[in-house]
């Protein structure tokens, strides 16, 4: 009987202490964000998907068409496409291919890029209708954001069948 | 099926405990023969996540496999990870530098707190009660934040590779994590005043789902379970590797074998870990974070390797047979949470429905890492 009565005041007081707490959480800033009007900001190292980076000297990529990400890839969602113009001594970049849909976001190609030619955007956006929107041409992509290269490098990549669609814009 | 059903007795009858949607959390099955609310009979069913890791890591090369582990057990990815890198190290004989040590071992710790808080708040859940989860994931996310900044991903966590980490921590890291250490400190006991001593959940745990120690040791389970059955196993104490034996830290041991028993194990262990984090910070030294002399393409000598490490769940180990090449021959790996499971089938006889339910939760399941 006495041990009825204990546990019934016991439980009482254990479920007023829970109430007080929440009470008092009720008073407190509000730590959720109202996603879709409000974002959040990446941090530095974020790693979404890849892009290519831009040489601040030349203005142009920075890729040497070496195909250390393609081989280092796990998925293999990578392909590298060079073509060595007449006289050049080095191999120019046409299409840089990601194939988004099986890609992993592992950084294996980043870590393994000499010339650090690659770089994680910060866009985590991505959802899509169709998977051909995520295989994605990163230099056509590249030539977009930075029109002033595109002028030099259009005609070598004007003869390649245009298959490849760029993912639709956020 | 048909003959099992007609080799019964009238009375009782077969329910199917899930499986869920993939993307809930754990696609486990149940069969449950019930004899009217209680069970005579439980038989999980497994497979529904199987993504045959195993047979993946014969097939790439050593570092490709790393993206895995933090795919089978998602929510303790780096003690995956630690795992993995440090039977490849062993394999290949890479000796880490002091920093990358302390810093594998400060975000692993920081790691589990997070799974232990999921677990938390999931379990309660579980239980019908949705208020702790909110507090939970409100610390956790402040966790998932900082763990962002260092590796650079949110839940699969790559950090660690052969011979160090990723990249070093930056200068916002220490203080961030301090700031976390004392706000947790704040925090537990609030989730012992609200959740730990609240009625409800005193009747809902204690005495229920009682598992011994001898059961245990029969079906292998480690981790938490173990613990809370009065078995005093902890990888990080018994077979120490990177810098545990250096570390001052309590192995939370409670020998009552009931839900409570691993919930109060799970709780201290959150408390252990931010001690752990809390001298992995006062003593880490400066220097490099990558092993200088760390091959680019890994080639281990012919051999046979074992490594097992104390993951959220319990103890996960690799083995690694190597044969010279650049891909290893074989790679099995031992998930915590299988074992867990196979003793649920024997420790549910005789429960309701609804205190197995308390069961399969305090086992802390992560499916994925099951089926691996």
């Amino acid at each position: 009987m006495v041990d009825y009565f204990k546990e019934l005041i016991g439980g009482t007081i254990s479920l007023a202490t829970g109430l007080w707490i929440t009470f008092k959480y009720m008073w407190q800033p509000v730590i959720t964000l109202q996603y879709p009007r409000q974002s959040v900001k990446m941090t530095r190292r974020h790693r979404s998907h890849i892009e290519l980076a831009r040489d601040s000297e030349t203005g142009e990529v920075k890729c040497i068409v070496c195909g250390m990400c393609q081989r280092a890839c796990p998925s293999n969602c990578i392909t590298v496409i060079g073509e060595k113009s007449e006289g050049a001594k080095k191999k120019v970049l046409t299409k840089y291919i990601l194939n988004y849909n099986t890609c992993s976001l592992c950084g294996m190609c980043v870590e393994n890029c000499k010339p650090e030619a690659i770089t994680f955007s910060d866009e985590y956006n991505m959802a899509g209708y169709r998977k051909e929107d995520f295989i994605m041409d990163l230099k056509k992509r590249f030539d977009e954001k930075n029109p002033k290269s595109a002028a030099a490098t259009h005609n070598v990549a004007g003869g390649l069948k245009e298959d490849i669609t760029r993912t639709s814009s956020n | 099926m048909r003959q099992l059903i007609e080799s019964q007795s009238d009375e009782t009858f077969i329910l199917n405990l899930g499986p869920q949607h993939p993307s809930t959390h754990g696609v486990l099955r149940v069969k449950l023969q019930l004899d009217g609310e209680y069970i005579v009979e439980a038989e999980p069913v497994l497979g529904y996540c199987h993504r045959m890791h195993e047979k993946m890591g014969e097939n790439r090369t050593f570092a490709q496999f790393m993206p895995n582990c933090g795919r089978m057990d998602y929510l303790s990815a780096l003690a995956y990870n630690h795992g993995y890198v440090c039977a490849v190290e062993k394999a290949a004989g890479i000796e880490v530098p002091e920093r990358a040590e302390w810093l594998r071992v400060i975000t692993v710790e920081l790691n589990r707190i997070s799974s232990h808080l999921l677990w938390f708040g999931a379990y309660l859940l579980d239980l019908g009660g949705f208020t702790p989860l909110l507090y939970a994931f409100d610390d956790r996310e402040r966790l998932l934040d900082i763990l962002d900044t260092v590796t650079g991903s949110r839940l699969t966590y790559c950090y660690f590779r052969f011979g160090g980490v990723y990249n070093d921590i930056d200068e916002n890291f220490v203080p961030a994590v301090r700031e976390f250490v004392a706000r947790m400190r704040t925090r537990l006991p609030m989730y012992h005043k609200l959740v730990t001593k609240n009625i409800i959940l005193m009747k809902r745990l204690e005495g229920i789902g009682p598992v011994s120690a001898e059961m245990v040791r029969k079906y292998g389970a480690t981790g938490p379970v173990a613990r809370g059955s009065g078995v005093s196993y902890d990888v990080r104490k018994n077979e120490p590797y990177s810098v545990y034996p250096e570390v001052d830290f309590d192995v939370p041991v409670y020998s009552e074998g009931d839900s409570m028993a691993r919930y109060k194990v799970r709780m201290d262990e959150i408390e252990q870990s931010l001690r752990i984090i809390e001298q992995g910070l006062n003593r880490l030294p400066e220097g490099p974070v990558m092993a200088p002399k760390a091959p680019k393409i890994l080639k281990p000598p012919k051999g046979d390797f074992y490594q097992a490490v104390e993951a959220a769940r319990g103890s996960f180990g690799v083995r690694l047979v190597s044969d010279g090449t650049n891909t290893p021959y074989r790679l099995k790996l031992r998930s915590p949470s299988y074992s867990n499971l196979s003793l649920f089938g024997e420790a549910a006889q005789g429960m309701l429905i609804a205190d197995a339910i308390a069961l399969l939760g305090s086992l802390d399941l992560v499916i994925p890492e099951i089926d691996r």
